[in-house]
């Protein structure tokens, strides 16, 4: 027999550590999370629940757009259309929501949810039917939805009434926890929780992590290909329901900014940019810490054009550690 | 002999892709409750026979007939239906899933899985470990464990056991063969004709595509089996090559071309030492997992020995990287081919590739030098070049032709062999032992790692085997047969030895 086949792997003790070592990433994001909270209570003695809340409403359009580029990413592919779409939601949101009621503007919202998940399906549609790389397919169709962000919005305006902006700035349970943080938790947890369990969940982590034994064990690569854009589509629009709640307007450019550094987030978070590895937790520790960065730099009185900098090198450093800390667990 | 009414029935089944053509017009057929085996050279079409039957890839003509009716396999799920189930060569597991999560993926019973395992032998597997974290042996056992839990009317095994042990083949075909009984078959891809012969009831044999002949692989049939997968023209300088191969003098005395003294490499490669001759082949023999693999990344620069030393000429060498090998003229033939090679480039750029640095320090590449001896290369080692726009769409056996070929054309001292022979036909094997001694005999040192023991006498001139990480026995490959090797490769030598 020979002795490198079985391993003899029983007891909780062993369970626990591989729950470590498999989550080692997400752990370490929140430590880091927690950490960058110290710092900033430490530098700024007056930190109240207001900047609490100032946070999350910063965090929660970045966290989506993670959400959205996570799902794409863990599937093998990438998706630069994230912040045109968000733009496209949240300017359809803002004209259509303006002079509405409150039970109005949630059917809206509804309604944008819903084709925000059909623009994804598009997208992934493309991708999966012209055979061109995701990357390529992608980089068009963002110049097509910024296009009809435009078409939209000619410029920043629109609305929404008090009561929905309320459903991301109010603080209704407590003054330290802000509805934005709420909101966050549910609708991710609404999508992914479902999902990961389940064997189209699988099926993305499968065509992420090996297409072609994917194919074999009898997953639709295609459709579950569409299936990662169109969750994605939805997320993009959360992401742009998120910006009319948290600006009050609607603004064609608001977007822009969201592509990159959503891929930047759930880099820090720990998703694997070749695929298959990775979770929903990590990215958004890190849309927060990504978040207090340029916010403690205002604290510190730094020129807050140095919080890109800072934030590239942040995601670099952590990185490093992180393969760092692969290649010792490697050889053992 | 009643003739009874075939489970499969393929005809004319054609395929190709581009210029090449994989499949020209292959027939099989399958009789309810035989082990059928499926014969030929590499690039003879049999992996594109079993992934056209698995709804891997859509034939371009032919039919399929499963029980007497037509069916069109368009996808895996589509040929699992049609009771059509594969265990391929590189196991379809999803290696950053666990195993319950893979099992959950393809809808199969877990206590099925268990119980198919615990026949197999292998309960040990913990199905909460990702599928990345297990060892091959144990990837492939798992896979065939699930492809048995469908309960197929036909299993096709590719290449099953080429990366398991002798022991677990034995076991595997115990498995297998029991299904007989129910009327279910088994189609078997292998290159091992020893085991064809003794576990499978037919053998069809495909040459370029096509069906060449049926055999009954009773004991004897071997050479037609042979001259069937070879043709009638290569089959004779085949066994002309076998008989006339050289067989060396054992090495020049002198200086060894490469010392290893003490070495010693992560937790599994303890005290490793012996001496490489300039013309001398010396094999190494081991199960899976002796330390093999880290000697031969040490002495290729890939990674760094935690004790010992590697002398090259006399002169110690201290590898930080697989350049400073190269440099020192000591070059590795991988086994996973595609560790060596760029798969999307050509033949010509893959073999020139590391020619490059010595036709080309500085300033251009000089083209005619290096279309020279790339082809001197390509000619030696006869590449079939049709395919040679893309490394990927060659042959097994014609890959790791090409990755010898490099080091042909870039000339070496010392040759390090993994494996080289893995999941390839006996004429390219023959070929590539030929080519091995004829190295030898020019000058060079060759170290031989392979897993098939049966082929070191043929081979090698000395033989050391590992295990547990140290050297347990060196003896001339003239006397190491099959029976001797194994033994020692299971650490029974050593009462034998002192």
């Amino acid at each position: 027999m020979a002795p490198t086949l079985a391993l003899p792997q029983t007891g909780r003790g062993i369970m626990n550590a591989r729950l470590v070592r498999r989550h080692g990433w997400t752990i370490g994001v929140y430590a880091l999370l927690l950490a960058s909270l110290i710092f900033t209570v430490a530098i700024h003695p007056t930190y109240s629940a207001f900047d609490v809340k100032s946070l999350a409403l910063g965090a929660l359009p970045l966290a989506f757009a993670a959400a959205a580029q996570t799902v794409v990413v863990l599937s093998g592919g990438i998706d630069l259309t994230v912040g045109p779409m968000m733009a496209v939601a949240n300017v359809l949101a803002a004209r259509a929501m303006l002079h509405n009621n409150f039970r109005d503007a949630l059917l809206i919202a509804a309604l944008v949810l819903i084709l925000g998940c059909a623009a994804g399906a598009f997208n992934g549609s493309l991708v999966v039917f012209s055979r061109v790389p995701d990357i390529v397919v992608t980089l068009a169709m963002s110049f097509v939805w910024g296009g009809v962000a435009l078409l939209i919005l000619e410029k920043p305006g629109g609305g929404a009434p008090l009561d929905f902006q309320n459903l991301a700035q109010e603080t209704t349970l407590s003054p330290w926890i802000p509805n934005a943080l709420i909101l966050l938790i549910v609708v991710v947890a609404a999508v992914w929780v479902p999902l990961r369990g389940s064997r189209p969940g699988l099926a993305l982590y499968a065509i992420g992590s090996d297409r072609t034994a994917a194919h074999a064990s009898g997953v639709n690569v295609p459709l579950a290909r569409v299936l990662a854009y169109t969750i994605s589509g939805a997320f993009c629009a959360a992401g742009g329901l998120a910006l009319t709640m948290t600006t009050g307007i609607g603004s064609p450019l608001s977007g822009s900014f969201y592509t990159l550094s959503g891929v930047a987030t759930i880099v820090l978070g720990g998703v694997s940019l070749a695929g298959g590895r990775g979770g929903m937790l990590g990215p958004m520790a890190a849309a927060f810490i990504l978040t207090l960065i340029p916010a403690d730099l205002i604290f510190l009185g730094i020129d807050p054009n140095y919080g890109q900098v800072i934030q590239g090198i942040v995601i670099v450093l952590v990185v490093m550690v992180g393969g760092l800390a692969a290649l010792r667990r490697k050889p053992a | 002999m009643s003739e009874v009414s075939p489970l499969l029935e393929v005809s004319s089944l054609s395929k190709r892709f581009g210029p090449v053509i994989a499949l020209r017009s292959a027939d099989l057929s399958v009789r309810p409750g035989e082990v059928h085996a499926l014969m030929g050279a590499n690039g003879a079409g049999k992996s594109t026979l079993v992934k056209v039957l698995t709804g891997v890839l859509r034939p371009d003509g032919g039919t399929i007939a499963v029980r007497g009716k037509i069916r069109v396999i368009s996808s895996p799920p589509e040929a699992r239906r049609a009771g059509l189930m594969p265990v391929y060569q590189d196991p379809a597991l999803i290696p950053d899933l666990t195993v319950l999560q893979n099992l959950r993926l393809t809808v199969t019973r877990v206590e099925d899985v268990r119980h198919w395992l615990s026949e197999l032998g292998m309960s040990g597997i913990d199905f909460g470990a990702l599928a990345r974290d297990l060892p091959a042996p144990s990837l492939r056992l798992l896979d065939l464990a699930r492809a048995l839990a469908a309960e197929p009317d036909v299993l096709l095994l590719d290449e099953i056991t080429a990366a398991l042990p002798a022991d677990l083949t034995t076991r595997v075909f115990d498995v297998v063969g029991r299904r007989r009984k129910e009327g279910r078959s088994v189609i078997f891809i292998s290159h091992r004709l020893a085991e064809v012969s003794v576990f499978c009831d037919r053998a069809t044999v495909l040459r370029d595509g096509e069906t060449v002949g049926v055999v009954e692989p009773a004991r004897g049939a071997e050479a037609e089996i042979v001259d069937l997968m070879l043709g009638p023209v290569a089959a004779d300088v085949a066994r002309a090559e076998a008989h006339g191969a050289p067989i060396s003098s054992g090495g020049a005395p002198g200086q060894p071309r490469l010392e290893v003294r003490g070495l010693r490499a992560g937790s599994i490669l303890q005290d490793v030492s012996f001496t490489v001759r300039p013309g001398e082949v010396l094999g190494v023999a081991a199960l899976e997992g002796q330390g093999q693999g880290e000697l031969f990344d040490c002495l290729a620069g890939i990674r760094r020995p935690d004790t010992g030393q590697i002398l090259v000429q006399g002169r110690p060498a201290g590898f930080r990287h697989p350049a400073d090998a190269i440099r020192a003229g000591l070059v590795l033939v991988p086994a996973d081919r595609m560790q060596a090679l760029l798969r999307q480039r050509s033949v010509r750029e893959n073999i020139a590739l590391p020619l490059v640095s010595r036709i080309a320090r500085w300033g251009p590449i000089n083209a005619r030098a290096e279309r020279r001896r790339v082809n001197q290369a390509i000619e030696r080692l006869r590449i079939d070049t049709r395919a040679q726009s893309q490394v990927r769409r060659l042959s097994g056996g014609n890959q790791q032709k090409v990755s010898i070929a490099r080091w042909l054309a870039a000339g070496f001292q010392t040759l390090l062999c993994f494996d080289p022979t893995r999941g390839i036909d006996i004429g390219t094997k023959r070929q590539i032992y030929i080519l091995l001694r004829e190295l030898a005999a020019g000058g060079s040192a060759i170290l031989l790692f392979t897993s098939e023991l049966a082929e070191i006498p043929l081979a090698c001139d000395r033989v050391i085997v590992l295990f547990g990480g140290r050297v347990v026995q060196e003896l001339p490959a003239k006397i190491a047969d099959e029976s001797t090797l194994l033994r020692a490769a299971h650490g029974l030598a050593a009462e034998a030895a002192s």
